[in-house]
């Protein structure tokens, strides 16, 4: 098939790729989107025109060799597609299932301009699958530099820097205060869009391959700090996210059941709390949950709210419950990727726009009973460029709720900064970083992720990593002083 | 994994291990806490360093068995290994020479409140120590806490060891027989004790300092499910805490939050105890 012309390419439809019925899986944590198989990846990667000026590559934050992984993949060497993506991508099985393609790589498909674009990430994403099934092409490394790099947080960030430098032969160790890594990818993002295993298999891949040291239960800034690890390495990467939750600054916001969306994640996917009793950590929703927020977080708090209820009412013929993602501006603005909220919707769970929390009531037992909440509507844009919610006075109603979950901004922990003098941060509290080299304003020490821009992408954490990587290593080897 | 090198059986519910963690040993502090998790399936729970030895890389932890957790650990023994052992988490007590203190330790409060009355021993304090717990054999340690106090008041809910008293009794005694000489007050025990011994210091406007026990997850800022009600807002217990300033906490919100997930609780208790009843047929069955 591979003489089509360019007319016969531009005809082929755009693949579907094959996801669990929504009344199913919302009463399971099974992946949602199950993958494209062999004939549906050929066929997709017939539609992709192999630009001589590909512009879907500017719009990826570490530049995925995207036409020549394509055509590899078209032409049935799967190898030789493996190859070409790990020459930028170190995890193309993530990537391929969380990145916000429709705005980065996939927007700038020239395809997209008169129909819809080659699926990039869906194709990512059966490459990914395939290597870490076969594991055919093993990153290989250089000779040992003698050199020694530690990094800070086992996110997309300090994994990606971690290889980068593996690769290049330099000693490193990844200190990670959690005792599982992998960052947002682990506790964050749940078993049905992103499985564990899938995770924990390209971090053990890549962490064999080259020899990289990960010590877990490690909370820089208390077992050791920055200092601390100065003094042994000779560079030092932060890649600590921005794991700080916020709550609105709102009455009642102590009450049980009142909890932010890296409690509740945390407890259903990095402490499996959803395989309760089986595992002992618990995690618990009511019949009518509030979800505040309407980012990815918020679609990922709302979904696993939903799969709590629906297995709690199994074989009970009781009714599982209602979940709300409760946002103060309207559909045209929701931050969260297309691919969630779409799933959200077709799960059933229900988007109440332009309202927003004021207050929350809780019953004589402290828990949570009800939340006062009142209707937006938009004004001029903000600094954001997007339109400002400004409140409509009077228009306050309550709502019965159980359980509210905010969602909303998180800010970095700032305990990686204790004895660490001279690392300058915004008002924001995000690290000052040169923006091409992730440099910091203290010798030796790079940064890069979400603790640098708040919170923001997978992929742009990894192109952080990478840079610094880059950096580091130039450093390393005498090519460039601090 | 962390070794357990060392185990005591204090009480029928209250138990110590000795844990090979350098890492942690290397820094810890009275009045600072870790987080343990005890294998693949477990909960991540908040236990505070009793004691600690530098050279030896150890941490001693005293806890009582109050849920499935507990119960777990209680059953490990030397030889047996941890999966998760993270800190020293908190902010470590603040030790001057203050003059005269009380420092006020309720029944697995003792394991906790030890090291700072050393502490404060040390700084050159006149320490006054009351311990108390339900029954006499419930308590502990009475010797160490008679080692770093000047005085010591022993006290029993049901007199069967030392006064027949509850905690707060001795202290409102102290604070009436001796005004403006007690300089300050620690207190760790159960939530309730400390809410009645903030209400005893209360109108004496004696500084009174307790270690809180929220529920926790990480420990280390990032989930907000230890939050406690100040009155200056919400606070995280395991990064602006453990300690604080008892009288501006909102005791029944504290109280109320720590019962949030009793209904699991019991549920996983039921289910433990039914493990290990199950496992004791097998084992006899076997033998
Ligand atoms: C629920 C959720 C869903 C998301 N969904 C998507 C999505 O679909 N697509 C997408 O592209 N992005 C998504 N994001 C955003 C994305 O996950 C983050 O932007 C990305 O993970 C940032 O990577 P990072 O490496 O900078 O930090 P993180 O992934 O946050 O990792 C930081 C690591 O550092 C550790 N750490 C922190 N402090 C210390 C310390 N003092 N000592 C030692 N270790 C420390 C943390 O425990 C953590 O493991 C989502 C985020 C969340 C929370
Ligand atoms: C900073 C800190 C230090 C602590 N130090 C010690 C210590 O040195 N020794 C010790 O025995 N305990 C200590 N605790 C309490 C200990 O963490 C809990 O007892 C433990 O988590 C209970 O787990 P479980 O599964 O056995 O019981 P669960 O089944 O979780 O709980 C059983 C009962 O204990 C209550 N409970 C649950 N969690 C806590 C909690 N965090 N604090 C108080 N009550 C709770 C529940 O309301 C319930 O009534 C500390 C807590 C904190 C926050
Ligand atoms: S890494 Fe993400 S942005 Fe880049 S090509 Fe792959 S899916 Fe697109
Ligand atoms: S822009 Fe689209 S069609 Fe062109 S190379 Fe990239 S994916 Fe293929
Ligand atoms: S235990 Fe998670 S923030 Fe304190």
């Amino acid at each position: 098939m591979s003489d089509l012309t360019q007319r016969e390419r531009m005809q082929i439809p755009r693949q579907e790729m094959p996801a669990q019925d929504p009344g199913i899986r919302r009463g399971n944590f099974d992946e949602v989107a199950l993958g494209f198989t062999e004939a549906l990846a050929r066929r997709e990667a017939e539609r992709c025109l192999q630009c001589a000026r590909p512009e879907c590559v500017e719009g990826c934050p570490v530049e995925v060799l995207i036409p020549q992984f394509i055509r590899a993949l078209r032409d049935g060497d799967m190898i030789e597609a493996v190859r070409v993506m790990k020459v930028k991508n170190g995890l193309p099985a993530i990537c391929g299932r969380v990145c916000p393609q429709e705005v980065q790589c996939e927007i700038k498909c020239v395809l997209a301009k008169k129909g819809e674009p080659v699926a990039i990430g869906r194709l990512e994403r059966f490459v990914g699958d395939y290597e870490l099934a076969r594991r055919t092409c093993p990153l290989d490394c250089c000779e040992p530099s003698g050199k020694k790099v530690a990094i800070v947080g086992s996110g997309p960030a300090g994994l990606t820097c971690a290889v980068d430098l593996g690769r290049e032969g330099h000693g490193v160790t990844i200190f990670e205060s959690l005792h599982a890594p992998g960052g947002v990818l682990t506790y964050g993002i749940p078993e049905f869009r992103l499985p564990k295993s899938v995770v924990h298999g390209e971090i053990d891949y890549a962490v064999e391959c080259l020899g990289i040291e990960i010590r877990t239960d490690h909370v820089i800034g208390r077992t050791l700090t920055l200092n601390e690890l100065l003094e042994k390495f000779d560079a030092v990467f932060l890649g600590t996210g921005a794991g700080l939750p916020s709550f609105l600054r709102i009455p009642g916001i102590n009450y049980n059941g009142v909890m932010s969306a890296n409690e509740f994640l945390t407890r259903v996917n990095l402490m499996k709390g959803y395989r309760f009793p089986e595992y002992d950590t618990p995690v618990k929703v009511g019949k009518r949950v509030a979800v505040v927020g309407a980012g990815n977080v918020a679609m990922d708090a709302a979904r696993c709210s939903l799969r709590l209820q629906t297995l709690r009412a199994q074989g009970t013929g009781e009714n599982p419950g209602e979940v709300h993602i409760v946002y103060r501006r309207s559909r045209a603005e929701v931050p969260a990727r297309a691919e969630e909220v779409h799933h959200a919707e077709e799960e059933g769970v229900i988007f109440d726009f332009l309202t927003n929390p004021v207050e929350i009531f809780g019953d004589e037992h402290g828990n949570v009973c009800g939340m006062r909440c009142i209707r937006m509507q938009l004004g001029e844009p903000d600094g954001s460029g997007r339109r400002r919610p400004i409140p409509i006075e009077g228009s306050e109603f309550d709502i019965e709720v159980d359980t509210v979950i905010f969602a909303l901004g998180t800010s970095p922990n700032p305990l990686v900064f204790v004895d660490a003098e001279g690392l300058e941060r915004t008002k924001w509290g995000t690290v000052v970083t040169d923006q091409e080299t992730g440099r910091t304003t203290k010798p030796r020490v790079w940064a890069g992720g979400d603790v640098v821009t708040g919170a923001a992408t997978v992929v742009s954490a990894m192109g952080a990593g990478k840079r610094a990587a880059a950096d580091i290593h130039r450093f390393l080897m005498g090519e460039a002083s601090w | 994994m962390y070794p357990i090198l060392e185990k005591q059986v204090l009480s029928d519910v209250t138990k110590l291990i000795v844990v090979k963690a350098p890492q942690v040993a290397r820094k810890a502090k009275a009045g600072q806490f870790v987080i343990v998790r005890i294998d693949e399936y477990g909960e991540r729970i908040p236990l505070t360093v009793a004691d600690y030895d530098r050279e030896a890389g150890t941490i001693t932890l005293i806890f009582q068995e109050v849920g499935k957790s507990t119960m777990h650990l209680g059953t490990l023994e030397a030889g047996d290994e941890l999966a998760t052992f993270v800190g020293p988490l908190g902010h470590a007590t603040e030790i001057e020479n203050y003059g005269t203190v009380v420092c006020v330790g309720g029944g697995v409060g003792i394991a906790p409140i030890f090291p700072i009355a050393r502490a404060l021993k040390e700084a050159g304090n006149y320490v006054i120590s009351i311990i108390g717990a339900r029954n006499k054999d419930l308590l502990f340690w009475e010797d160490r806490m008679r080692a770093v106090s000047d005085e010591l008041i022993v006290c029993t809910d049901d007199g069967s060891h030392g006064r027949k008293a509850l905690v707060t009794e001795p202290l409102k005694e102290l604070l009436e027989e001796r005004p403006g000489e007690i300089a300050r007050v620690w207190a760790i025990g159960p939530g309730i004790m400390m809410k009645f011994v903030s209400l005893t210091t209360q109108p004496y406007k004696v500084p009174t300092i307790v270690s809180l026990n929220t529920i926790m997850i990480d420990g280390t800022g990032m989930c907000g499910g230890c939050r406690v009600l100040l009155e200056e807002g919400a606070r995280f217990v395991c990064v602006d805490g453990p300690e604080f300033d008892a009288h501006k906490v909102d005791w029944d919100n504290l109280l109320a939050r720590q019962q949030f997930y009793r209904e699991e609780e019991r549920l996983a208790v039921e289910r433990w105890e039914h493990e290990c009843r199950l496992e004791g047929v097998l084992r006899e069955g076997g033998a």
